[in-house]
């Protein structure tokens, strides 16, 4: 393509360096490594210019000496970050500038002198919770495995990525290719598997070029390939490439896919486990998940959990906020910080000043909203959010088991911000629009159900619904949950529900009166789009 | 017209081949490569990658359907798609889209008079933060305003149609 001029400079300052520490210390004293690091914009050409100056961290937050074991030291990143502590280094796609920062020291050792067992342990250890959305620990998913005598196990990385609102895993694959790529032999090793394929979405081309690249690199090395480090494991990583639709970010959905298939999801069980790929047991994870494991194994399981503010939650995370603030981007921090942190420390707060926060979702679309004028309503002394009675949802630390508690989903922890310009049925509208548009059709309730939401909420914006037509949507809703082959159709329902439940008000009155502002979605940033 | 792959990228397929126990698994590396020679997916390329892995025509078609970025249908040198998604419709998109309908005087799913530029809407595309954005042929273009639009836009008028420059 002769489409190669650089891309514009980004039109919105970047989100500057770390923010400095967050307001709040953590309710469990550690080390807050990562008080958020920043991205560089997506679309620097291969050839790589250097993300844009200022992002530079203040240098001061090293993480204190003990958490990061003596033996196989890798050099402690300036601002304390463990994921994203590359991200910034010029040329940091490439193999010899992320190898001098302590990329493969870690698969080295591991590969060459600690046990696949032990390797496993420390992920349990570590009680990382699946970063693609459901949360499911990691190293209890590694302890389904049971191959059978003459059985393959693969691994399949999921770079999907398509969840509305989630743009995390991209800058992973696009900022530190070789994080993931020694993330993947590490795990292969553990679980015994000696082909990994990294599913990624189709659209994102440049993250398949910067990992077929980072790949060719390491391949080179003998890092990737038949004897890596050395040892008689071989290791081979390939990346393949989707071609548009959501549902093969499903994991079944994504194995169909990767065999030449429609990407239609599979009837569970089998879980992937057991049955996955080629009929043969595979484990699938999020990118982050695997890129997360060199630390892991680097620190031991138990020092890198305890990074977390949270129990049974594990480490350290990449957020996501995009909507109405002032600096949306990807943040690294501990995992159980608050979405009012996330907004205010991270976000660097609401876009306009004048126009409240109205609502956030908190992970993905697929996570009902959050409102920050409802409070936390767990007066007994064993609900697991007691401690947060009386306080805002948005008060509550972000994690898989809190957020469940709280009625919602922690998903892909990538928010998305609403402020008070923004009507819900609009905004719920565009969501169900996705839905409806991405459903693999396999199931009638889903097909038709995310068919019929849309007309209605089409009906109800054009002023042709009625007050009825709000129960109507929470009604089909209601039939499309639990009857389905995977969790696409409550993933409609869910935030379908929370939407109505939080702003039910807003809805009737949609009911009654349309929606006669189209642009209640863009209100507030249509003045700096167009250009006068 | 039969429709056959270049020399350079039939040795890629050899190499593809190699990478899963299945041949079917190729079937959609090889469907891109087919699409970046000849700029869609048709009947021809369909009957060539039939041949090539040993498939019915019938299952081809049933995965270039599913598909949103296999086109069944020849497409402008430029295929612009407009994200429309929540975290951009936040951010502007609208105005974004509403943009290139005046200056393509076309709507969404059709080409613009001029033959340069496909228009199409687009579901989250994973840039959610640097909205809104666009995608160009392969590239993304994010934080757009509709002046810089504009002049990306004039960048890629250009082009000459995919299958010359790249075939
Ligand atoms: C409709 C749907 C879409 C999904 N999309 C993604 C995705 O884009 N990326 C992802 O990693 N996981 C996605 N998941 C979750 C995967 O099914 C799976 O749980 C995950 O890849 C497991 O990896 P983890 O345990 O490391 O999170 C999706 C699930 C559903 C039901
Ligand atoms: S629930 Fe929806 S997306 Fe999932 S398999 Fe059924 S029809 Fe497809
Ligand atoms: S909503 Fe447009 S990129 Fe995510």
């Amino acid at each position: 393509m002769s489409d190669s001029e650089p891309p514009k400079p980004p039109s919105a300052v970047p989100p500057a360096g770390s923010i400095s520490g967050s307001s709040k210390p953590p309710a469990r004293p550690t080390s807050t490594p990562g008080a958020g690091s920043v991205l560089p914009r997506g679309t620097v050409p291969p050839s790589g210019t250097v993300p844009p100056s200022g992002t530079v961290p203040p240098s001061g937050t090293v993480p204190p000496s003990g958490t990061i074991p003596p033996r196989n030291t890798i050099p402690p990143s300036p601002d304390g970050t463990l994921l994203t502590s590359r991200y910034r280094l010029e040329q940091s796609w490439t193999l010899p500038v992320a190898e001098r920062a302590g990329a493969y020291r870690v698969a080295r050792r591991a590969l060459t002198v600690v046990k696949p067992e032990n390797i496993k342990e420390e992920v349990k250890k570590a009680q990382i919770r699946g970063r693609g959305g459901a949360g499911f620990p990691a190293g209890v998913k590694w302890g389904f495995l049971n191959p059978q005598k003459g059985q393959q196990v693969y691994l399949v990385v999921n770079a999907d990525e398509s969840e509305p609102g989630t743009f995390k895993d991209r800058t992973i694959m696009e900022s530190d290719p070789h994080r993931l790529i020694e993330g993947i032999l590490i795990a292969c090793y553990a679980i015994g598997a000696h082909v990994a394929y990294i599913y990624v979405r189709g659209e994102l081309a440049f993250s398949i070029d910067r990992l077929d690249a980072a790949l060719a690199e390491a391949r080179a090395k003998g890092y990737v390939g038949k004897r890596p480090f050395g040892t008689l494991h071989s290791i081979e990583i390939y990346t393949h490439s989707g071609a548009g639709a959501y549902i093969c970010g499903e994991e079944t959905g994504l194995l169909n896919s990767l065999e030449g298939r429609r990407g239609e999801p599979r009837l569970k069980p089998p879980f992937p486990a057991i049955k996955g790929v080629f009929g043969m047991p595979t484990i699938v994870n999020n990118v982050e998940t695997i890129a997360a494991v060199p630390d892991i194994v680097a620190m031991g399981g138990e020092a890198w959990a305890s990074l977390s503010r949270l129990e049974k939650d594990g480490g350290v995370r990449l957020y996501g906020i995009s909507g109405h603030v002032k600096k949306p981007g990807v943040y690294e921090a501990p995992v159980g910080i608050t979405m009012r942190e996330l907004i205010e420390d991270f976000g660097g707060g609401m876009l306009h000043d004048d126009r409240p926060l109205k609502a956030v979702v908190p992970g993905g679309s697929s996570t009902p909203v959050l409102r920050p004028d409802w409070k936390v309503d767990a007066p007994n002394a064993d609900h697991p959010l007691h401690e947060w009675h009386g306080k805002s949802e948005i008060d509550v630390p972000m994690g898989v088991d809190t957020y469940r508690a709280l009625g919602t989903m922690l998903g892909t922890c990538c928010a998305t911000v609403m402020d008070s310009s923004v009507n819900m049925v609009d905004a719920c509208r565009n969501l169900m629009r996705f839905y409806k548009h991405e459903s693999c059709g396999q199931c009638t309730p889903c097909r038709e159900g995310t068919g019929w939401l849309v007309d209605v909420l089409e009906n109800i914006c054009a002023g042709r619904g009625q007050e009825s037509d709000v129960d109507l949507l929470v009604d089909i809703a209601n039939n499309m949950t639990g009857n389905t082959i995977c969790a696409f159709a409550d993933g409609t329902a869910m935030p379908l529900h929370g939407l109505v439940r939080k702003f039910r008000d807003e809805f009737l009155e949609a009911a009654r009166t349309g929606l006669p502002d189209e642009r209640s979605l863009d209100d507030s940033t249509r003045k700096q789009v167009v250009a006068a | 017209m039969a429709f056959a792959l270049t020399q350079e990228r039939e040795q890629q397929v050899q190499e593809i081949l190699t990478r899963y126990p299945d041949s079917r698994a190729a079937l959609l590396p090889v469907l891109w490569l087919c699409q970046k020679q000849h700029g869609w997916i048709s009947p021809e390329v369909i009957t060539f990658v039939a041949e090539r892995l040993n498939l019915s025509t019938a299952t081809i078609k049933g995965v270039v359907t599913f598909y949103t970025m296999f086109f069944e249908e020849p497409v402008a040198p430029n295929v612009v798609w407009v994200c429309r998604t929540l975290s951009c419709d936040l951010r502007g998109a609208k105005c974004i889209q509403e943009h290139l309908e005046r200056r393509f005087r076309c709507r969404p799913g059709e080409t613009s008079e001029d033959g340069k530029f496909t228009l199409l809407k687009a579901e989250c595309l994973a840039a959610c933060g640097q909205a809104p954005m666009v995608q160009i042929n392969e590239r993304y273009f994010e934080n757009l305003d509709t002046a810089t639009l504009d002049k990306i836009i004039d960048e890629h008028a250009n082009n000459t149609p995919r299958s010359a420059h790249e075939g």
